[in-house]
């Protein structure tokens, strides 16, 4: 580990209720590289996430952020820090065009009056930027655009902001093999230009062309955090089944008590 | 900002005939904006012309205006509210409650005009703030805060106005709102500068973003537009500054209705709210997605609250402009149709029940058709009960091409 993380997570817990959905979870996100975030269905992948935004306050646990211990009380906090998130549902507006939409709240002004040259001309920076070049118009309505371009302009919309971590809660699940390609290649891009990216995903494919690191949630637990260069499919599939693989995981008879 | 623009940036601009293209293109898709109340009022207008010869004198063009001002005015505040895919069906009660507060304090108490317009509107704001409260914060459909408040308000014009007295307005100014008109100089004078500093804005602005590399209108596509609006324009002064008294010698009748440039006035405001400030922004961000809006940090309780208030401020007008036009105020000022008439009118212009979709113009075109139609079968002698079923079917008629270009739209991709 040559870097520092630019974000890392120490002793999360987070309980919805009687329910404690992590457990002392560790976790870190290093610049310049893809971590992907696995683990099964309700492992708690999405909480630990909205955690990172601001969205679910943490019960107890540290967050640096470059080194600092910092306190996120709110999605503001952590948009102000450089955290961005893309949820899965995408959240954009299907009657806004494409750059109402990456400047939705955020809107640039000149007095009074919305400054749309320079949105316009900051959107297509932007967009250029990450190589892409599928969209026909910049003035076009979100509801117009193929799944991909969707993904993409949520991606855009994120990394707008001079963002330093950019976290994707599974932004290939509903998409074909040519758009799946495509939202891959540009989630690397972001990484070799030097941002912090979270990739959540089932796609073990997926995960293992485009990911440095991988971290496996196991039923609320973080079972390993690895370099996707040591390890195999079939370890990661073991640590998100059964928690550990060999000497990797969690120690036996720990992950079954949530 | 309609035009298409690439991201790759080229500064050439796109002929109008490729602007034509996307237009027919989008209209195929679903998205049919104003073409319905445009096609409509054509339509009308030639089948009444044909019919009733009258339909077209001056006297009638220019009680077309003062006859359809009030619930127009009150279907721009509504567009606010149909934005967010909510509604006021208390708008028209709303109107009545705050034209009666005028009434009352202008004769009965005597205060001046401007106070008691000022107390009026204050009426509409404060209804607005209560309206909007019960929906965003308790979370009570719209429907039904404004069904009850439709109930209520018609109580409270009755409790205003002593359980039903007429109060007659006397003030000049009041009276002059629908009753007066702009003397023909003035009238051209105006038209004149609107025209003129439309052609200077949208100049100013292409050229800004051809300076700055962005795709800008080409001065074919700006030629066009001005063009349309000063021959629109003229042609409506030239008309309304025609003699139109029965008996001109006795006494002269010419001159654009005053609620003329009011309801310019207004359109210009509101137009400019919802399509250049981050707020008119926000509003539609809330129509379109609500979830998505809060995430982008958008106080949506406050987007929605300011919508009723919006809406019932303009109701106030209407109800003032309805007041000043009847001479009077009774309890029935803002009841029977108006409120049927101004959701007709936002949705006959092509403003979306569903919310995210719509423009303030929209009130106006679909306004004009509601007018037209009112009007013209009056001069064909229909009675009431066949006014209201038609215009019943027209209303619906306009809903149901809404739906339908919801669900076209939907299937080709561009709800
Ligand atoms: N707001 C909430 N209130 C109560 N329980 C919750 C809440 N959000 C999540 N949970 C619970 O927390 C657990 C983890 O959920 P989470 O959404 O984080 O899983 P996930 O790893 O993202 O799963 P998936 O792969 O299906 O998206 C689940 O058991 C879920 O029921
Ligand atoms: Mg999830």
């Amino acid at each position: 580990m040559s870097q520092a993380p630019v974000l890392e997570l120490r002793g999360i817990d987070k309980s919805f209720g009687p329910v404690q959905v992590l457990h002392d979870v560790a976790f870190s996100v290093y610049p310049g590289e893809v971590t992907a975030l696995v683990g099964d269905n309700g492992a708690g992948k999405s909480t630990l996430v909205k955690c990172i935004g601001g969205i679910h306050p943490i019960d107890s646990g540290e967050y640096f952020f470059e080194g600092e211990k910092v306190h996120v009380s709110g999605p503001r906090d952590a948009a102000a820090m450089g955290v961005e998130i893309v949820y899965q549902d995408l959240a954009l507006c299907d009657n806004l065009d494409i750059v109402q939409n990456m400047f939705l709240g955020r809107e640039r002004r000149s007095g009074l009056v919305l400054d749309e040259a320079t949105m316009e001309e900051m959107a297509a920076k932007t967009l250029s930027g990450l190589s892409v070049r599928t969209v026909k118009s910049l003035r076009q309505h979100v509801s117009s655009l193929s799944g991909g371009q969707r993904q993409t302009v949520a991606i855009a919309k994120a990394v707008l902001w001079n963002s330093k971590v950019v976290i994707l809660d599974e932004p290939t699940a509903a998409l074909g093999v040519a758009q799946t390609a495509q939202v891959l290649e540009l989630v690397r891009r972001l990484a070799d230009n030097g941002l912090a990216v979270v990739l959540i995903s089932h796609n073990m494919n997926d995960v293992f062309a485009v990911s440095d690191r991988i971290a496996a949630l196991y039923l609320g637990r973080m079972a390993a955090q690895v370099k996707t260069t040591e390890v195999t499919h079939s370890q990661i599939v073991e640590l998100i089944t059964a928690g550990r693989s060999g000497e990797l995981g969690l120690p036996t008879g720990n992950g079954a008590s949530a | 900002m309609t035009t298409t623009t690439g991201p790759v940036r080229t500064a050439t601009a796109p002929p109008i005939s490729s602007q034509v293209r996307d237009y027919f293109e989008r209209v195929r898709g679903g998205d049919l904006g104003a073409l319905p109340a445009v096609i409509g009022l054509v339509v009308l207008c030639v089948v009444f012309a044909s019919l009733s010869p009258s339909f077209l004198s001056p006297i009638n063009f220019a009680n077309l205006f003062t006859q359809g001002a009030g619930v127009t005015v009150i279907a721009m505040g509504l567009v606010f509210v149909l934005l967010l895919g909510e509604i006021d069906l208390s708008a028209g009660f709303a109107s009545g409650v705050c034209a009666a507060v005028m009434a009352v304090l202008l004769t009965n108490e005597g205060w001046p005009w401007y106070l008691s317009v000022l107390a009026a509107m204050l009426t509409g704001v404060v209804i607005g703030l209560a309206l909007g409260s019960l929906v965003a914060k308790l979370g009570i459909p719209s429907f039904v805060v404004t069904l009850a408040a439709f109930l209520a308000f018609q109580g409270v014009a009755l409790i205003l106005l002593d359980e039903g007295t007429n109060i007659s307005i006397r003030d000049e100014t009041i009276l002059a709102i629908a009753n007066g008109n702009l003397s023909p100089l003035l009238g051209w004078l105006l038209a004149v500068i609107g025209v003129v500093v439309y052609a200077g804005l949208q100049l100013i602005q292409a050229h800004r973003r051809a300076a700055r590399g962005l795709v800008a209108d080409s001065l074919a596509v700006i030629a066009v537009r001005v063009g349309a609006l000063a021959v629109l324009s003229g042609l409506a002064v030239y008309v309304l500054n025609l003699e139109r008294s029965r008996n001109p010698a006795i006494i002269s009748l010419t001159g654009v209705p005053i609620v003329v440039p009011l309801i310019v006035a207004l359109l210009i405001l509101w137009t400019f709210v919802l399509r250049r400030t981050a707020y008119g922004r926000h509003v539609y961000a809330v129509g379109g997605n609500a979830e998505a809006a809060r995430r982008a940090g958008i106080n949506v309780d406050r987007i929605r609250i300011s919508a009723f208030v919006i809406c019932s401020f303009m109701a106030s007008i209407g109800g003032i402009v309805a007041a000043s036009r009847a001479n009077s105020v009774d309890p029935n000022t803002g009841g029977s149709t108006v409120l049927l008439f101004a959701v007709g009118a936002a949705v006959i212009g092509g403003t979306s029940l569903f919310g995210g979709k719509g423009r303030v113009l929209d009130a106006i075109l679909g306004g004009a058709v509601v007018a037209v139609v009112i009007n013209g079968m009056g001069l064909m002698g229909y009675s009431a009960s066949v006014k209201y079923v038609v215009t019943g079917a027209v209303l619906l008629l306009s809903a149901g091409v809404d739906a339908l270009s919801r669900k076209r739209a939907s299937a080709s991709g561009r709800r």
